[in-house]
């Protein structure tokens, strides 16, 4: 009896096989408000508070579309160099499931706000590939399922579900690339530089928390085969739970093995959605695609076309930020990097944090020995990245600012991200509430130089007598005295002063 | 004329006189309140016009508009203390509401329709909440899942749909006043066969905010009267603008109660009313076709301008209609899943696929069924441009008629249905002659413009009221206002009364007295 390989080694399935690539890319906005209603969209708050008539989709509730959440739409579709459509409506996409409160989403169909863009995605040697973007659309979020008694919380073997609607309505973009064809082996890699890329163009819009951990970026990868040589495309299948950057590559990659192996063995891929688990860093499939679900879109009409001027977008262009690529290039320039220097900073995803932290008001040197050391380790140690971190450039930038002005040493500062990172509030917070500020009060400085001459009397003569390089031993003393809250350079000025 | 002091003959009064009395400090509001309920424990039994009576919430808001008056506070509006019956569409905040189906029985809505918040803030009194068809689909109020209504003119026929409840409260003396919603006739047809007058405002006019709906693009809510002036007050209650409803008009409420009152004095010279030449022919009884003609010389007796106006594509209205309200009510209708509020059919361990199918199945009527199994079909891909997207095409065709007919006149008039009412049972049976009631009013729902219906007469062969409708361009409203109160005042004086006045006696009620108009 002979198995069939389950995988096919990698170099043989790209010597053998074109894949063809297809990334959906869900971005929860970071309103205030939801897509069609009031209501708050904080990340984590207890299920069903944050909800009313319109998200809860009771009977005779209507919705009403939010401005910001449009504003953002067209930023984003600008940032990706689409065409802005100066007339388009939402749709609505009929499906029967409990997390959706009207069993339809209001979404867009046939006239998506944006459309026709590219982006160009820098790989980890520098080479350029641009990513057609089809469309950017505006859809709301469905409510979220929490299945109970059944493995890994999935729905099969569950005994009953949970349903928060709390998520249900927050405005959500839906990114579509065109087919990304001709990039052969580095398929896995190419998909994953898309989506980081497409993560630091919207950070730098400010218009998503871009969180894969948290739902707020959601990636389904499409992925489909066809024999070298050949152009028509190969039967896909649809990867989703592809919660981080890191997945996104193994997705394709798992995917691409699995699915040679299938048609090195005379097989078929059935057209399917498949689930990423991230124990495995396998794909198991999931809900069959073979009789294509009907939506039945067709125009919502509770809501009027949304129409954006010229004006209006020409003035939303302006608000448009440096593009990452740009800014890049810039730094290259203004901080004299090398390629590699510039090449290490980028795999740590450290260059737009250490660019908006020198925005923020510190120097370069200053923002990049943070970022690269003690925060570089914090997020290590969480397995995040660095903008990941509960921690933004602003509030690093005001650290510094902090230790610049002799209000914090730089063990204090640790102490002050530490409590920032621990969800304590903001810099000047942490610092009242952990009472970590230098004690720069001369009288009790003082106090304690007094303390540490009188408890050596041999040093304090050493440098009564002219030898000042005796005055470390003290200012140790004081600084473990103050527990090293105070300035080392003020206390040694005091010594001197006191000794002289 | 002695003033009307008993309770019987309160409920005889319109909307206008009550507030009157009422706001003059002749009677209170609890009083004409409790008239109206007493009359309703005496009649609804037989007409059954209402799902639920709120007896005490009516109280209670009569008695706080008393008070306001004896604090010598102006009345909040010009229909402080007047009773209401509200369809059983719009949401009441912690009264029940059904929509007439047994899919919400016992679903207490959390919030107010924007209608009802302005009715409570108008200080209006709610007494309850009228009968209609399911999801308001039907023309007959005999899809409700709670039972028909009854025709005040003759128990054994329909008094239209789905507003029969609004309509036959009306006629029955229970309400002065109502509040439907006209998708494509749901007000207008049951105004014209219980002899009251129902207005369909222009699309966007009154808000959707907390109306169940039923197909949103189509749906309005609007008056129902027994006066041309009394729906023209109750116009400028609910209407105006909502931010909550997208689909609101930005506008101020058109001055519909000023051309209600110009148009009762009767003089209609220099305005141009067109006569719809395809609303007539095969299906229309003879004795509405003679008073509607009958009602077109009354309006040239006042001056007006008559002239024959065609409309190519209202024929193709009705099949259209068709397509796009079970389209849009497939989707709307998706949402009672069991899942959040209402009936809940299934067994315990039962999936929510299982559950849901269940309920649906047990909760919904076959009319329901059939307008979502249409809908869904319509939609589906492959089907959707041959029918959804055709009706669309149709739809633009019939606005284009109305703006050229527009072009030529001020309104166009027509009757308001093809017959007047018929027995119950006779068309359940026949879904396309039941749909066929609604023939000339659905050209205006697509169209979204306004109309109006007015009593016009009784018919020759069976003595049942006929309506006058009378078509408006959007946010023209007052137009038909004014036309309408033109007709009525007119048509009252040669008849020596309100039509609605000699409704035949119902089990309970005295005998009808003229007003003393």
């Amino acid at each position: 009896m002979t198995t069939m390989a389950e995988t096919m080694d990698y170099d043989e399935v790209v010597a053998r096989f074109d894949p063809v690539l297809g990334l959906e890319v869900h971005v929860e906005l970071s309103t205030a408000t939801k897509m069609f209603c009031g209501c708050a969209t904080t990340f984590g708050a207890e299920p069903n508070t944050q909800v009313c008539p319109t998200c809860l989709g009771l009977p005779g509730s209507l919705p009403v579309v939010n401005g910001a959440a449009v504003e953002s739409a067209i930023r984003i579709g600008l940032a990706l160099n689409c065409d802005i459509s100066p007339w388009c409506r939402f749709a609505r996409k009929n499906y029967f499931y409990p997390d959706m409160p009207k069993n339809f989403q209001t979404s867009q169909y046939d006239e998506p706000i944006a459309f026709e863009g590219w982006m160009d995605v820098e790989l980890a040697d520098g080479d350029t590939v641009r990513v057609g973007i089809e469309r950017a659309h505006m859809e709301e979020d469905t409510g979220k399922s929490l299945h109970v008694g059944g493995a890994d919380g999935r729905i099969h073997g569950a005994s009953h579900s949970l349903l928060d609607y709390n998520r249900a309505g927050v405005p959500l973009i839906e990114i579509v690339t065109k087919p990304i064809e001709g990039v052969g082996d580095r398929a896995p890699e190419v998909a994953r530089a898309y989506v980081t890329a497409l993560r630091d163009l919207l950070r730098a819009l400010q218009v998503s928390d871009v969180r894969m951990d948290q739902g707020s970026l959601r990636c389904d990868a499409n992925v489909s085969l066809r024999p070298v040589g050949t152009t028509e495309f190969g039967t896909r299948t649809e990867t989703k739970n592809v919660n981080s950057l890191r997945s996104v590559e193994r997705a394709v990659r798992y995917e691409m093995t699995r699915q040679a192996a299938v048609l090195a063995g005379g097989g078929e891929i059935v057209q399917e959605t498949r689930h990423f688990d991230e124990g495995s860093q396998t794909t198991s499939a999931g809900r069959r695609k073979e009789t294509a679900e009907d939506y039945r879109y067709f125009p919502e009409p509770d809501l009027v076309p949304i129409a954006p001027s010229a004006d209006w977008v020409a003035r939303l262009r302006e608000t448009l930020p440096e593009k990452p690529a740009e800014l890049r290039k810039r730094i290259q320039q203004e901080w004299q990097l090398s390629d590699a220097e510039l090449r290490d900073l980028l795999n740590a995803g450290a260059v737009e944090v250490i660019a908006a932290t020198v925005q923020a008001g510190a120097t370069p040197d200053e923002a990049r020995s943070w970022w690269v050391s003690y925060l570089a380790q914090q997020a290590n140690t969480r397995g995040v990245e660095l903008a990941e971190l509960p921690i933004g450039p602003a509030q690093v930038a005001k650290v510094i600012a902090l230790v610049n002005a002799g209000e914090l040493t730089n063990k204090l500062a640790r102490e002050v991200i530490d409590g920032v990172l621990a969800g304590e509030g903001e810099p000047a917070e942490v610092v009242a509430a952990r009472g970590l500020a230098v004690v720069s009060d001369d009288s009790a400085l003082t106090a304690a130089v007094d303390e540490a001459l009188a408890a050596q009397p041999d040093v304090a003569d050493k440098i009564r007598a002219g030898k000042v390089q005796a005055a470390g031993a003290i200012v140790g003393a004081v600084m473990k005295a103050t527990k090293g809250q105070a300035d080392a350079k003020r206390v040694r000025e005091l010594i001197l002063e006191r000794c002289s | 004329m002695t003033e009307p002091t008993d309770s019987a003959a309160l409920t005889r009064l319109t909307a206008a006189e009550l507030a009157a009395r009422i706001h003059a400090g002749e009677i209170s509001a609890e009083r004409v309140t409790q008239a109206h309920l007493n009359r309703i424990s005496e009649v609804d039994g037989a007409v059954h016009a209402f799902l639920h009576v709120d007896t005490e919430g009516a109280l209670d808001a009569a008695r706080a508009v008393d008070a306001e008056l004896a604090a010598g506070k102006q009345p909040r509006s010009a229909l402080a203390g007047v009773p209401l019956a509200l369809k059983d569409v719009f949401t009441t905040n912690g009264v029940p509401t059904t929509c007439g189906s047994r899919i919400l029985d016992g679903w207490i809505p959390p919030y107010d329709a924007t209608v009802t918040r302005k009715l409570r803030e108008a200080g209006v009194v709610i007494l309850g909440k009228a009968n209609m068809d399911e999801f308001a689909m039907g023309s007959s109020t005999e899809n409700s899942a709670f039972g028909p209504t009854r025709n005040p003119w003759d128990h054994d026929r329909i008094p239209g749909g789905s507003g029969g409840g609004s309509a036959a409260s009306l006629a029955a003396f229970e309400a002065p006043l109502a509040v439907g919603t006209d998708t494509g006739g749901s007000i207008r047809q049951p105004a014209a066969v219980t002899g009251t007058v129902g207005v369909k405002p222009t699309y966007g006019g009154v808000s959707r905010y907390g109306l169940v709906a039923f197909s949103s693009s189509l749906d309005q809510g609007g008056p129902c009267a027994r006066t041309v002036l009394d729906a023209a007050l109750l116009h400028e209650v609910i209407g105006g603008h909502d931010p909550l409803d997208s689909t609101s008009i930005d506008a101020a409420v058109p001055p519909v109660v000023a051309a209600a009152r110009q148009g009762a004095d009767g003089d209609l010279r220099g305005v141009r009313v067109g006569v719809v030449t395809e609303f007539a022919g095969e299906g229309y009884q003879p004795g509405v076709l003679s008073s509607f003609h009958a009602a077109v010389e009354t309006l040239r007796g006042l001056g007006a301008e008559v002239v024959e106006v065609s409309c190519p594509n209202f024929e193709h209205a009705l099949p259209a209609y068709y397509l796009i309200n079970p389209s849009e009510a497939s989707s709307n209708l998706a949402r009672f899943d069991a899942m959040r509020y209402g009936l809940r059919v299934g067994e315990n361990g039962a999936s929510a696929e299982e559950v849901m199918s269940a309920t649906r199945e047990a909760g919904f009527g076959a009319e329901v069924k059939r307008r979502i199994m249409l809908g869904t079909f319509a939609l589906s891909s492959g089907y959707y441009d041959a029918y959804y997207g055709q009706a669309q095409k149709v739809r633009t065709l019939v606005s284009r008629d109305f703006a050229a007919a527009f072009e030529r006149v001020d309104v166009l008039v027509s009757p308001t249905t093809p017959t007047t009412a018929f027995p119950i049972g006779e068309r359940v049976d026949d879904p396309m002659a039941m749909y066929r009631a609604d023939l000339c009013t659905v050209p205006v729902n697509l169209a979204g413009n306004a109309a109006i219906s007015v009593p016009s007469g009784l018919s020759d062969e069976d003595g049942l009221p006929v309506g006058l409708q009378v078509m408006a361009p959007a946010m023209a409203d007052e137009r038909m206002y004014r036309v309408g109160a033109a007709f009525e005042a007119a048509r009252d004086a040669a008849q020596g009364g309100s039509l609605v006045l000699g409704c035949p006696s119902v089990p309970g009620t005295v005998e009808p007295q003229g007003s003393g108009a």
